[in-house]
């Protein structure tokens, strides 16, 4: 029993900076922009999230530090794919490089600082109960990440803003002829997850591992890359998601320690095994997508490409 | 006033030459007042990155030994970019490849000599081709975008050496470490200047540019990746295959990034361990941009891009600033080499508006 909490509790943990970001990413290329700099984004966010940590005292005021720089940093991006039109793919992982270039030299005056951390959002009775903190016992962040895959399924599914935003991802020249801002909302979605995908990163930083080392987010930017496609791009299925990636993740962690043995089988798979099934299982869940047209409708159509109107 | 831009009948030639030359320029020049405001001596660290590889004499070696891989894998990624072919796994690519040379060096044993050799850089090429055709069977098939299948499948391949030199491929004499056990002397790339590091992949980098310039624009082959990529309509009705040339580019972008890894993996490294990626495969994809998908212009922004890393190693010890800061530099560059292209495509006009133009007062 002991073993399972422990196990649940590791897996949100690991699951909560890739749903954070895999929303912000979701809602990016819902709108139609292909943003491939999540991985530097989170890195500029952990670096922000753990400086304005460190010179407040006061993490909250961190989380929102680094939400700002992931928004700042994904709005560079946006200058250069929505204003100057410049290649997404490319100006994306630029966009990576960047953030972990600029992440490296802020973090080299933080480097063996410590942070305060987060007091527990339930009372303390219930977050320290063996049986109940498997409910209550999680960082605010985790909470936060919940509520934001309802807010963003909703706001995709059931508002007026959401369904502008999933018309310019669709057909970008039809939403732009009957009046609405395709670049505004473009610049809008690009910010958004720019400051999931920095909250994402400050779990790391803040949470995980609370101190800075260069490169922390260990490519988990790309993981919440994956579990945008793998989920079909819907909110529900992220969450679904990113437990299930949680789960591989924390095979891996295990398998590496030495400590699957509860598994007859497992001991028999490498924890690289672990480690390369998100990537694997997305590449098939994309064949499975491309493969059946109607549920593939859910892909953006406008996905990557420029918006060029005709005047 | 105000700007204007009229679409140009033609891509201009002359900003193609000169905007990646004014994209280096103020990356300079943004990142002295971008450290000057960090605190760290900017002028310092931009001269240590950029200036400092190209005067001390002993650096040029090193630059060398890097711009050979960046230069091959942009080589064969520029194909793919301009046939509107996206592929961004050429990190997984270069990876792939690498091991398959290895593991020819580690099936001959102590068997070496020219013919293991190349049997080392050919499987490594036939090793990169065959990670990059999983791309072009599910595009090709099914539709997939090869964007997204490429790049999830370079972290597959990071996942596949990490088994191999730390298990089934591990040095027995290695101390537990995990990396794979070095080449005999003879089973490596032979050095073109003794003293030095510089080695017959070098040599193959400096090649390959002027072949593949003459394939783009003496053949068939190269008409056919241009037009596909200019005017895919026009392509079709032509005749050209779209499927065709996904399979192509795909083929030719990853046995390229196969060959790099091969040549950097038998020339440089002799071993591989978990350090063995080292991002070249994305960074060539800037080193490509930069030199405008033409093979001369990749030639000179490897060269470039290698001095930025090896500039940055200088800086780490000068100025003190982490081995990641030169990355700055590098998307810096991509930035302003993608945002210029608006130079190329587009005439910048301009027009002063109706309030800025001064009526002439009466009576003069």
């Amino acid at each position: 029993m002991d073993f399972l909490i422990a196990a649940i509790i590791t897996i949100v943990g690991i699951s909560t900076p890739i749903l954070l970001a895999g929303l912000g990413e979701l809602v990016v290329e819902k709108s139609g922009v292909l943003n491939l700099g999540v991985e530097g984004m989170m890195l500029v966010g952990a670096i922000a999230g753990f400086a304005a940590t460190v010179l407040t005292g006061n993490p909250w005021l961190g989380v929102i530090g680094a939400a700002v720089a992931g928004a700042l940093a994904a709005s560079l991006f946006g200058f250069f794919v929505l204003t100057l039109n410049s290649n997404q793919v490319a100006t994306g992982l630029a966009l990576t490089i960047f953030g972990t270039g600029l992440s490296s030299l802020i973090g080299l005056s933080f480097v063996g600082r410590i942070v305060p951390q987060f007091g527990s959002v339930f009372p303390p009775e219930l977050a320290r109960d063996p049986l109940l903190k498997v409910l209550f016992g999680y960082s605010p962040v985790v909470y936060f990440a919940l509520i934001m895959v309802f807010a963003v399924g909703w706001f995709l599914k059931s508002t007026r803003a959401g369904l502008i935003l999933r018309a310019v991802g669709e057909n970008d020249l039809s939403a732009h002829s009957i009046g609405y801002s395709v670049i505004g909302v473009r610049y809008a979605a690009v910010a958004f997850g720019g400051a999931m995908a920095g909250i994402g990163g400050a779990y790391f930083s803040m949470v995980i591992t609370p101190m800075w080392a260069e490169r922390m987010t260990a490519g988990r930017g790309w993981i919440a890359l994956a579990l945008v496609l793998f989920a079909g791009w819907r909110a529900g299925r992220l969450l679904v998601g990113a437990i299930f990636f949680g789960v591989l993740m924390w095979m891996e962690l295990n398998a590496k320690a030495g400590g699957l043995s509860f598994l007859s089988f497992a001991q028999y798979i490498p924890s690289q095994f672990w480690a390369a099934m998100p990537y694997l299982m997305t590449v098939v869940v994309l064949t499975l997508i491309s493969m059946r047209d109607r549920v593939g409708l859910n892909a953006p159509a406008c996905l990557g490409k420029p918006f060029l109107p005709a005047t | 006033m105000r700007i204007k831009l009229e679409k140009r009948q033609e891509p201009s030639k002359l900003m193609q030459v000169v905007t990646p030359i004014a994209s280096v320029l103020l990356t300079m020049v943004v990142g002295v007042v971008v450290f000057d405001l960090l605190g760290i001596d900017g002028q310092r660290a931009v001269i240590d990155i950029f200036l400092t590889p190209l005067l001390a004499s002993y650096k040029w070696q090193d630059v060398a030994v890097k711009a050979a891989p960046l230069i091959i894998i942009a080589l064969g990624l520029s194909i793919g970019n301009r046939a509107n072919v996206w592929n961004i796994g050429a990190e997984g690519q270069y990876i792939i490849g690498a091991l398959c040379a290895s593991g020819v060096g580690i099936a001959a044993g102590t068997a070496g000599g020219p013919i293991i050799i190349i049997t080392m850089i050919l499987a490594g090429m036939l090793g990169g081709s065959a990670w990059a055709s999983v791309p072009a069977a599910l595009r090709t098939r099914f539709g997939v975008n090869e964007i997204l299948s490429s790049l999830m499948l370079t972290y597959v391949a990071l996942q596949v050496l990490s088994y191999l030199v730390g298990g089934p491929w591990k040095d027995p004499n290695g101390r537990n470490f995990p990396a794979t056990a070095p080449l005999q002397p003879d089973q490596t790339l032979p050095i073109l200047f003794s003293g030095t590091t510089v080695h017959l992949g070098v040599a193959i980098a400096v090649v390959l540019p002027f072949v593949f310039w003459l394939l783009m624009s003496r053949s068939v082959f190269g008409y056919q990746i241009r037009v596909v990529g200019s005017a895919p309509n026009a392509a079709r009705h032509g005749g050209f295959d779209g499927n065709q040339t996904v399979w192509l580019a795909m083929l030719i972008g990853g046995g390229m990034a196969g060959l790099a890894g091969a040549l950097e993996f038998a020339g440089s490294l002799k071993a591989i361990n978990l350090g063995f990626p080292s991002g070249y495969g994305f960074t060539a994809i800037i080193v490509s941009f930069l030199g405008r998908l033409h093979p001369i212009g990749c030639l000179i922004a490897g060269i470039v891009l290698a001095v930025t890393y090896v500039g940055g190693q200088v800086a780490q010890t000068t100025v003190h600033i982490p081995n990641a800061t030169a990355g700055i530099f590098q998307a810096m560059m991509l930035f302003f080499i993608l945002a210029s292209d608006i130079f190329v495509r587009y005439r910048v006009r301009f027009i002063p508006s109706a309030k800025a133009v001064v009526q002439p007062a009466p009576g003069e």
